[in-house]
């Protein structure tokens, strides 16, 4: 009756879908070589600790062999009571994150009510799943997504594949280039009922520890004083680790690694 | 053989009007006060479907009559929000530019179509402290027809207009506590029912543009809330 668009559902993403297809991200026409100077995000992990879950991720972003970005961001908050990290092509991955998050704000003004954390993570799956003509060329989003479920009073994480695959982790899990050796640290030092400091502890050490064996991982940059962003979710909503907090972890692992004559 | 006979657009049109008039005035009022904290919007209204909701970071919207037209043109001023919000900046979805669509949707179904929108609306934004050039805020009232006009201090749409406005243009002062715009609001909406006691918290929906929240500046109180707010 009023409206000129014809949509009237309470999504966003399909609101573009269909009335607004030119501010959606439309990435399959691009070739290989394009492809390969996008700057592609690294390495960010999840976990469950006693209070909720914890979102970490390194700053740099890579284009080919070359340094694209010192201090970029892959890690955000989607909504106040859940993050998402991403991998892979910065650009759509950063533009994925940006429609999650007007997504679940339209959604909530909509209908009056906040979606589950599920049902959150569940969209997430359909974006990826739309964007897989994308993927198929390389230009694969490849997220995690956490939160913390309101109604069942506990963190929650999911990984995600290219296809929109969506896997609930109960412990862990690590995404991106030095994500293998992320995972291989969160192992020894992730035990279950973690406090939330302890939490901190084990994701610096596992960035520092793909940031050890991955040269696309940028870790903790003392010299310029670049720190990975940690952010915290609990029944309170949103917390980010401090970057002096983040420093003093670092230099605790630096300390133990010259004493044990480790080089 | 039936003859089309004609009828002037200046009866079609008041016809139009007076349809839409009746509708509305049949309603409850709503009003909307400019307080210290923000701006408090305050509706007569006991169920869950609400006549107050949020458009955007400073935006709100009210809407009385027909709950389901008035509550279409919000869920339209929401799509059309976070769209613009989206190709541009959130900074970009301003008061003005959102009334004004409003009043064109609004304007062009009363001329269009055979039966207008029987609904009034009210659109506040909230100043915002950081550019000089947006610290006021703004009330627009926009009309079945699509008229639209701004307002200082405070704005009241359906039921018994005058009777609200007449306590709210007698007792309305700037820079009020929460405490004392809240019950200038109930007193207001008093005087528009027809009932000698005073409406309690539970009949009551009210809420705030809050210029001390950060990001979404829209709340909505909860009946506890209303009541901690009106003994305050």
């Amino acid at each position: 009756m009023l409206v000129r668009g014809s949509y009237q559902g309470s999504s966003f993403f399909e609101l573009l879908q269909l009335d607004h297809r030119h501010l959606m991200p439309d990435l399959s026409a691009w070739g290989r070589s394009a492809i390969e100077s996008v700057p592609h995000g690294t390495t960010v992990l999840a976990m469950r600790f006693s209070t909720g879950v914890l979102v970490a991720g390194d700053r740099l972003a890579t284009a080919g062999h070359s340094v694209a970005s010192r201090d970029v961001v892959k890690v955000f908050e989607t909504d106040p009571y859940s993050v998402m990290a991403i991998s892979g092509a910065a650009g759509p991955c950063i533009e994925m994150a940006r429609i999650l998050s007007v997504e679940l704000e339209h959604y909530e003004k909509i209908e009056g009510e906040r979606l589950e954390l599920e049902g959150k993570a569940n969209k997430l799956s359909q974006m990826i799943r739309a964007n897989l003509p994308a993927a198929m060329q390389g230009l694969a989003v490849v997220p995690l997504f956490a939160g913390f479920d309101t109604r069942r009073k506990t963190g929650r994480l999911w990984k995600f594949d290219i296809t929109g695959g969506r896997y609930e982790e109960t412990e862990f899990d690590a995404t991106g280039s030095g994500g293998l050796y992320a995972r291989e640290s969160l192992k020894h030092g992730w035990t279950r009922n973690l406090g939330r400091d302890e939490a901190v502890k084990v994701a610096v050490a596992a960035l520092s520890a793909a940031a050890d064996e991955d040269r696309a991982t940028g870790g903790v940059d003392l010299e310029r004083g670049i720190y990975p962003i940690i952010k915290m979710c609990t029944t309170t909503g949103h917390a980010d680790a401090t970057e002096a907090e983040i420093a003093a972890c670092y230099r605790e692992i630096l300390a133990a690694r010259t004493a044990g004559g480790n080089r | 053989m039936s003859m089309p006979f004609y009828v002037s657009p200046e009866q079609v049109m008041a016809d139009k009007a007076e349809f839409a008039r009746k509708g509305i005035a049949r309603g409850k009022s709503i009003v909307a006060l400019e307080f210290q904290g923000g701006i408090l919007l305050m509706a007569e209204n006991s169920t869950s479907l609400s006549k107050v909701g949020e458009i955007y970071d400073r935006l709100a919207f009210a809407g009385v009559g027909k709950f389901s037209e008035f509550d279409q043109l919000r869920k339209v001023g929401v799509r059309f929000a976070d769209t613009k919000g989206y190709a541009y900046s959130r900074e970009d979805v301003r008061g003005r530019g959102m009334a004004n669509a409003f009043s064109q949707v609004m304007g062009e179904v009363f001329t269009r179509e055979i039966k207008p929108l029987e609904v009034e609306i009210i659109v506040a934004e909230i100043g915002d402290d950081r550019y000089e050039d947006h610290r006021s805020n703004s009330l627009y009232r926009i009309k079945y027809d699509g008229f639209i006009s701004d307002h200082k201090g405070f704005c009241v749409i359906g039921g018994k207009v005058e009777e609200v406005e007449a306590v709210l243009k007698n007792d309305y002062r700037a820079d009020m506590p929460a405490g004392d715009a809240a019950r200038l609001g109930r007193r207001a909406l008093n005087a528009g029912a027809e009932r000698s006691s005073e409406l309690g918290a539970s009949s009551l929906e009210v809420c705030l543009l809050d210029r001390g929240r950060s990001g979404r500046k829209f709340c909505r109180l909860s009946t506890d809330e209303v009541q901690g707010m009106l003994d305050s």
